[in-house]
């Protein structure tokens, strides 16, 4: 029997409750109020007391309302239908709510349950299994998507039976396991896992080894993300967070892309939906919609529900990883779910730590960043989760709590800068600042060094180099005037000048410039490192501007046309001349 | 207060501070209206049988035994097509004197609308002003607050952007209102003879101020009536939102919850939140747009509002004096339209963006220029040049004493261009330069 309880207190979104028996911790409850059930989840047990997080709308609850204990946590659906959905934070089928408002208490099915898949087995009947091993496959639309194991199958199965090749919906059997016991177990295309617990069905969980390419020459060049690896950004509002994001988004090289929107903006969830099924993914020329999920708990939806919303995205690409696929997952952003653990923190009367974020901000941030990561499956194939989560610091000002708990997780750092987006030098990333700690892993080193150009990672630092220098000669000129330094000075600058607007400059308006596949930005930088390893003899300070700023002109022009088009090769011509 | 039949009372309060009072009650619900002495208060936290309520008009002379009733039921709002033309207090009450609208009754602050329902905001919304409609184009379906220091005439603002736009209703929603600017207000709304599309909630200095709390969701409530149920578009206009925040850093204050960041409450960017995300494109035509005033201390949006708020709206309009040309501008620098590149070029002219891009670009050089010379280095016949243009750009274009079509601001913008600089100074695409340039009559 299921443990039950009465309403004894409520403040805002956090209800105790007396109850009758048992609880878990992070347990899920109803709570009936005037016919809805409002879902709620367990978040500290004080003798009979349970404290629980209401995931909507606490109008109208009274004390002595019942509630009933479901005995599980928070869970997703897994199985085929999860692409090119959109979610609320719960795992709620947006598409299918009825009404314009959402309604208190409708819980939609993620999944189609009609529809039919065209199943092919994987599996024999006799062999040998474990969770998340596949025994089947589905065309979830160009994806072949893997009917495993469920993940919380503990120990060996023997596949008894497999169905044959045929439709299916997600509900039918599509395979008999016997287990040690020797009891049948009947699997179907679902499966269901708590969000908050990591997937962890993989054989060895090994460092990343090879880049994402973006097509943003700012990551890929100068600090890369591995795959599998983790980054954030940060930035103040009105820096081009959410360009970027968007940017990674469309011409990220991965299967899935799953995007949560945590307590921000509507209207960028509508951006999504509205244009991601007309744009054309570079990778595969598909619809970019077919690869993409949305879990979007926006702003004004439920405040705790902003919590589960960045766990459900994570379930959902940690599943598709067991299928052997390159996922990303693009949180924006993190700080809105840091403010609800806040706000629960707040309410629950819980000793603040600084800036009152909950003690345990730093733990609960790392151990979700350590979620992503590159893995080998069961069966040798690999499959990886790419994080980047977006941080909006209060103020702009990077010192705050959930910046410094996010710099300590995360492996790359892509720093937004006021002054740069004030300067329309888009993206605003900060060359100086921001790292990517992968170049400085042997294993990405000699995959660049295999993939791009023996000796690539030096060259990117020798093009930061030239940009570090700039910066300090920049301050000279500030400071002592145009007259009052040597020439050396303003040619160090200006070659500064020449990296940043001809390659960290990007245009994400651009349909060519937007997205510069490796090969092109290796082409580009061997370019502008020629043009600035050249020794230059200037009379004056005007000269050197006015050659410098032709330079620039004729590389951006060059950005803006086809890779190595008649106008491209125009245009190199023109700066050939320069290197004779 | 209307008080219903069979309505249990209570006598004794527990305790008392300057915004709430609790006392034991039973069956009481959460979000419900009681009535406590007299006044208006809403359950903000329950305990047991302890019940916390908020006390809106304060809690100035409430004894202990005061009479305490509850009504049951949250915050309402009566709405029909009688609300045109009123005026109203934050508990939806007439104050201009005339009667009660009659209509169906609607809970305040009801639930947001599913994010799938909604649509791409894609239509212009004209205010006249070229520091707006040139280069921050506000789009129907956005919110949008100004940034303004509290000497900045920002309520002028609003109320010519309100009256301009072409829009079906506007709602203002006073919060702290001095009662000058509440007359101004009501002046010039009669006065421009289009009081029957405005609608208007007042709170102003002279009551109490956890009463505010309630005004954006009086206002958002009707707003959603005319653009929801009449498909209708409705212009919100939310002034000043500093003064609301400060309201709910009180009551939080008062509950001993732990403050945050300038002493606002942990929970401000949700409250903000609820709010600003009112703003819609509905699928059936009706819109939304809610354009907002945050009052700033001397320009600092780091403080926790503006923050908070720059994170929440589609951008921000910044007001600021310029010294130069003794107009108050729109701050092409600070100020963003996030939606605008949704009607740029699409609803207006082609060279629209590029304009606005070359007219900001060019501003920014003559702000270079005059550092330089503050700091007495010679400058060039190019800085010159950019100084005298600013004076006329930020003159022409970025006051907010102008009142033109788009077009005009564009071809302003040209025959300035033209004025001080080459076709290749401003880096407008050739295409654009060939077509729009202005030759310089020899």
């Amino acid at each position: 029997m299921s443990t039950k309880g009465k309403v004894t207190g409520i403040v805002s979104n956090l209800v105790t409750v007396a109850v009758d028996g048992p609880v878990a911790e992070n347990e899920l409850c109803y709570i009936t109020v005037a016919g809805e059930q409002l879902l709620a989840e367990v978040i500290k047990v004080a003798g009979d007391k349970a404290s629980v997080q209401v995931y909507e709308s606490t109008r109208g609850l009274k004390n002595g309302d019942d509630v009933e204990f479901l005995g599980r946590m928070l869970e997703v659906s897994l199985g085929p239908g999860l692409l090119s959905g959109i979610y609320d934070g719960l795992q709620n089928n947006l598409r299918t709510m009825t009404g314009v408002f959402l309604k208190r208490g409708e819980y939609t099915d993620p999944l189609d349950r009609e529809a039919l898949w065209d199943f092919t087995p994987l599996a024999q009947p006799g062999d040998k299994v474990v969770a998340a091993d596949w025994l089947g496959e589905v065309k979830e639309g160009w994806l072949p998507h893997k009917i495993m194991v469920p993940f919380s199958f503990k120990g060996e199965y023997t596949v008894k039976s497999v169905a044959p090749a045929g439709s299916y919906t997600v509900d039918q059997q599509i395979a008999v396991l016997t287990g040690s016991d020797g009891e049948d177990v009947p699997v179907t295309m679902v499966q269901r896992w708590p969000v908050k617990v990591a997937v962890r069905a993989y054989k060895e969980k090994p460092r990343p080894s090879r880049i994402m390419e973006t097509g943003v020459r700012c990551i890929d060049t100068f600090n890369p993300i591995a795959e599998g690896g983790t980054g954030f950004i940060p930035g103040p509002f009105g820096c081009g967070k959410t360009v970027l994001q968007h940017a990674i988004a469309k011409q990220g090289d991965a299967d899935v892309i799953v995007m949560a929107a945590c307590g921000e903006r509507a209207n960028e969830v509508v951006e999504i939906f509205t244009e991601f099924p007309q744009l054309v993914d570079p990778h595969t020329g598909r619809k970019l919609m077919e690869r993409t999920t949305i879990i979007c708990n926006t702003s004004n939806m439920p405040v705790a529900a902003r919590e589960a919303s960045v766990y459900t995205a994570m379930t959902i690409c940690e599943y598709y990883r067991a299928m052997g696929l390159k996922c990303m997952l693009l949180a924006d952003s993190t700080s809105r779910w840091a403010q609800a653990l806040r706000e629960m923190s707040n309410r629950m009367e819980e000793l603040p730590g600084q800036d009152a974020f909950p003690v345990d901000l730093s733990a609960i941030i790392s151990n979700f960043y350590s979620r992503a990561g590159q893995v080998v499956l069961n069966n040798g194939q690999t499959g990886a989760v790419t994080f980047i989560g977006t941080v909006s610091p209060a103020g702009g000002n990077l010192k705050e709590p959930v910046t410094e708990s996010t710099k300590k997780a995360a492996r790359c750092f892509y720093a937004l800068e006021q002054s740069r987006a004030d300067q329309k030098r888009y993206p605003a990333v900060n060359p100086i600042d921001s790292y990517s700690k992968y170049l400085e892993y042997p294993e990405i080193v000699s995959y660049l060094d295999e993939s791009v150009e023996k000796g690539w990672v030096g060259k990117v630092l020798r093009a930061k180099n030239y940009i570090r220098r700039g910066r300090e000669m920049a301050d000279q000129i500030n400071i002592l005037g145009d007259d009052g330094v040597p020439m050396s000075y303003h040619e160090a600058f200006w070659k500064s000048e020449l990296i940043d607007f001809a390659f960290l400059q990007q245009d994400a308006f651009d349909a060519i410039d937007a997205l510069t596949p490796l090969e092109r930005q290796k082409f580009m930088l061997d370019l502008i490192l020629a043009l600035c390893d050249r020794p230059f003899e200037f009379d004056n300070f005007d000269e050197c501007r006015n050659f410098f700023k032709e330079l620039i002109n004729t590389l951006r022009q060059m950005n803006y046309t086809e890779f190595k088009g008649e106008k491209f090769n125009a245009y190199e011509q023109q700066l050939r001349q320069y290197l004779a | 207060m209307a008080t219903k039949a069979f309505q249990r009372t209570y006598t004794q309060l527990q305790a008392i501070t300057k915004a709430t009072v609790s006392l034991n009650a039973r069956g009481v619900s959460n979000d419900e209206l009681a009535t406590v002495d007299g006044r208006l208060a809403q359950v903000v936290k329950t305990k047991g049988d302890n019940v916390t309520l908020q006390v809106f008009s304060g809690t100035e002379g409430v004894p202990t035994n005061a009479e305490v009733s509850f009504h049951g039921a949250p915050p309402t709002l009566h709405v029909s097509e009688q609300l045109s033309g009123r005026f109203f207090n934050a508990y939806g009450e007439p104050i201009d004197g005339g009667p009660a609208v009659e209509g169906e009754e609607r809970e305040v602050g009801g639930p947001s609308v599913n994010p799938y329902k909604r649509r791409q905001p894609s239509e212009l919304i004209p205010t006249g002003i070229a520091g707006i409609d040139l280069n921050n184009t506000l789009v129907s379906g956005q919110k949008i607050p100004f940034f303004a220091d509290p000497d900045q005439p920002y309520n002028k603002v609003m109320a010519d952007v309100a009256l301009r736009a072409d829009v079906d209703k506007i709602i203002l929603g006073g919060m702290g209102l001095t009662n000058d600017d509440y007359l101004f207000f009501r002046h010039e709304f009669e006065s421009a003879g289009a009081l029957d599309k405005i609608v208007s909630f007042v709170n102003t200095t002279e009551e109490p101020p956890v009463e505010r709390l309630l005004i954006p969701d009086m206002a958002l409530c009707a707003a959603e009536y005319f653009a929801v149920d009449k498909n209708e578009k409705v212009l919100v206009l939310l002034t000043d939102m500093t003064l609301y925040a400060d309201a709910l850093s009180i009551v939080s204050n008062r509950m001993d919850q732990i403050p945050s960041k300038d002493a606002m409450p942990g929970s401000l960017y949700s409250d903000l939140a609820k709010i600003y995300e009112k703003a819609v494109q509905l699928p059936d035509g009706g819109s939304i747009t809610i354009i907002a005033v945050t009052t700033l201390n001397d320009g600092d949006i780091t403080h926790a509002i503006p923050d908070n708020t720059g994170y929440i709206t589609e951008g921000q309009l910044f007001l600021r004096a310029d010294p130069d040309t003794g107009k108050v501008i729109v701050d092409p620098f600070r100020s963003l339209s996030r939606l605008k590149q949704l009607v740029q070029g699409k609803k207006t002219r082609e060279d629209h963006s590029q304009v606005m891009n070359a007219g900001v670009r060019l501003y920014a050089d003559a702000q270079n220029a005059k550092t330089k010379l503050e700091n007495g280095f010679d400058l060039s016949d190019y800085d010159l040049r950019c100084l005298d243009y600013a004076k006329e750009y930020a003159t022409r274009l970025l006051s907010i004493d102008v009142n033109i079509t788009v077009e005009q601001m564009l071809d302003t913008a040209w025959e300035i261009f033209a004025k001080y600089f080459s076709p290749a100074e401003t880096g407008i695409k050739q295409a654009l330069v060939d077509k729009y340039w202005k030759k310089k009559e020899e």
